[in-house]
């Protein structure tokens, strides 16, 4: 295992308020890891920054075997050097079909002349069969993705991220607003993905971390408060303090 | 390529079949094919109506698709006009100048001949000195260059200062509206160069065709009017099908989610209202020839406003909805302003269209956008069942 992403030593305040306070995180590939801590405690500010919708104060992002910085890099950049982002709210493009979707986010070249041209390939129709048939959607690609449940809809944007072919996989709270069933599916597709990429799993529901059984980093007021097993850091007394046991209070 | 995508959008065919009827129809019916069913002043409005009709599908484009709202893309059209009606000033002033000044017993000398011209043209605003940005003026092929160049320069410019900032939604369309004004303020001063509020008259005379008939002329414009049409509806359609069309759809209903997909959402922005503001221009050439005149207030602010209305009546993100809206708001505009609609008397008051026609305008705008948002193409919805 090598280290993929190294996020250290960031601050990052808005209007006096320190949403990220001198964190340090090594993501290694492949890895599953889940991100647990209270609101606010910087867990979306985290994945602003490492996809570069937000810029740190201080600190270095670096990434990959070349260990090149990611300050200064445009989103669009960012996702092209292999990092891809699932929003807390599905965001999925409502008005087209689960095939166009995928489509789009499918590893091609990205600029408005390549796609003008662009043609499709037999080689990325069976990728698009490939991804659909991993999140279950199989049956459901020439639907219009705005009439999808709400958790296929969490599923193809998964799926689209999937499509990236990333290194490195930002989920934000996956299982939100999903039934039981639906959740152990979800789980599945992030431990497959996990298997050859690096998974990074920001949630709230500790039973759902559970099932995830990886290496979990919990993040307090913008600082990494502990980090390892769950059974480790749930017996962590600082943890208890400010996490689980106002939570869970 | 193009064969394939024909086949797979049939209102792409059905347009077409569509336009090239009416076409038909008013070609056969004009005074220059002997019937005389279509009087030459129909033919120039149904002509112009055509021009409009395209800066309308471009606008589509930009805002139904893209979702820039757009309140600009006027400024292109006049720009286009006047590029063209440049030439046409310069040659036919050209030709009335030489044929006075073979009477003189010397022949005159080229700066003679550029005077005289010069304070023909620019007498109106107390000038004879040809302005810079007359340099290409004697010549059409460059002026026509001028068309396509000057406003797809400005959008470029434009554009990338705008989105390269990130300016969005009703910021950028103010920003839009600014430059319009800015445009049409500076081309109302008499030292812009372009003859001030006068602007540049006499272009329905084509110099080199001073024995053609009007009839002919204006059946010429509106055949190159409706080929214009067609050939732009085919490129936007085009152009929104497939893979591009998924991605600029997207930028319109979650930019950030196409950001991180690794689009760079501004050279999308980027090439979709440049090429928009390109074939306004073109649009703008083959109008202003037809209108006969071109000034400043053409470009004022409230002509884009106006633009936005017409695709917003017709039904935003489908290329023929742009097309109808265009077509009937800007007819019935003529007739209400121009005196066709019969005024009512309510006894106590007598409603005078010329002054209503406004009122009515905008209540049918407020009604579409509250109660048909999709617009009188979503009507098409109804009829045709989408193929699954």
């Amino acid at each position: 295992m090598s280290s993929l992403l190294e996020v250290s030593g960031v601050s990052k305040t808005f209007d006096g308020f320190r949403a990220i306070n001198d964190l340090s995180i090594q993501i290694n590939e492949p890895e599953l890891r889940a991100i647990i801590g209270p609101n606010g405690a910087g867990k979306t500010t985290f994945m602003d920054i490492v996809t570069g919708k937000t810029k740190p104060d201080v600190g270095r992002v670096v990434w990959g075997e070349r260990n090149e910085s990611l300050l200064g890099l445009s989103e669009a950049e960012i996702a092209n050097k292999g990092i891809g982002r699932k929003f807390q709210k599905p965001t999925v493009f409502e008005d087209q079909t689960v095939r166009q979707n995928l489509a789009m986010a499918l590893k091609n070249p990205r600029g408005p002349f390549a796609v003008l041209f662009h043609r499709k390939t037999e080689e990325g129709a069976a990728r698009i069969e490939e991804i659909a048939a991993e999140i279950g959607l199989s049956d459901q690609l020439t639907r219009t993705a705005g009439e999808l449940s709400h958790g296929q809809k969490q599923w193809l944007e998964i799926g689209m991220l999937l499509a990236q072919d990333p290194r490195l996989l930002l989920v934000d709270e996956p299982a939100a607003g999903m039934t039981a069933e639906e959740r152990e599916k979800t789980t599945d597709i992030l431990r497959r993905a996990a298997q050859t990429r690096a998974v990074v799993v920001v949630e709230h529901d500790m039973e759902f971390v559970r099932r995830l059984d990886c290496k979990v980093t919990v993040l307090h007021e913008g600082h990494v408060l502990a980090e390892g097993s769950l059974d480790h850091v749930t017996a962590d007394p600082m943890v208890i303090d400010v996490y689980l046991g106002r939570s869970d209070a | 390529m193009t064969q394939g995508f024909l086949v797979t959008n049939r209102s792409v065919r059905w347009f077409l079949m569509a336009l090239a009827l009416f076409t038909a129809v008013v070609a056969f019916g004009s005074e220059a094919s002997g019937a005389g069913l279509v009087s030459t002043s129909l033919v120039k409005t149904l002509g112009k109506t055509l021009c409009l009709c395209l800066i309308a599908v471009a606008m589509d484009v930009v805002w139904g698709y893209c979702g820039i709202l757009s309140l600009g893309h006027f400024a292109f059209f006049g720009i286009g006009g006047y590029a063209v009606g440049m030439w046409l000033m310069y040659a036919r002033t050209e030709g009335i100048v030489m044929s006075s000044l073979q009477a003189q017993t010397i022949p005159p000398t080229p700066a003679e001949v550029s005077d005289a011209i010069g304070s023909q043209i620019f007498g109106v605003v107390g000038s004879s000195d040809f302005p810079m940005i007359w340099a290409f003026a004697h010549s059409l092929p460059l002026q026509l260059l001028m068309v396509v160049l000057v406003p797809g320069f400005l959008a470029l410019i434009f554009g990338w200062l705008a989105f390269r900032s990130r300016v969005t939604g009703v910021y950028l369309s103010i920003l839009t509206q600014a430059m319009t004004l800015a445009l049409s303020l500076y081309l109302f001063q008499n030292d812009s160069g372009l003859r001030g509020n006068n602007g540049l008259s006499g272009l329905q005379n084509i110099p080199g065709f001073e024995q053609t008939s009007q009839a002919t002329i204006s059946l010429v414009f509106f055949l190159a009017s409706a080929l214009a049409l067609g050939l732009g509806y085919v490129l936007f359609a085009w152009v929104v099908a497939g893979k591009m069309g998924s991605v600029v759809k997207g930028i319109r209903d979650n930019e950030a989610r196409v950001r991180f997909l690794g689009y760079r959402v501004e050279g999308y922005k980027l090439f979709v209202f440049t090429l928009t503001a390109v074939v306004s221009g073109i649009a703008g050439a083959l109008y202003y020839p037809q209108a006969g005149i071109i000034n400043p207030a053409e470009i004022a602010p409230i002509a884009s406003i106006y633009l936005a209305v017409w695709v917003a009546i017709g039904g935003r993100g489908r290329l023929y909805g742009a097309v109808i809206g265009a077509a009937l708001v800007s007819l019935l505009s003529s007739w209400f302003t121009g005196g066709g609609a019969p005024d009512v008397n309510l006894g106590f008051y007598r409603i005078q269209w010329t002054d209503w026609w406004l009122v009515l305008l905008g209540l049918s705008f407020v009604c579409v956008t509250l109660f048909f948002p999709k617009g009188i193409g979503g009507l098409f919805d109804y009829i045709v069942r989408k193929p699954s």
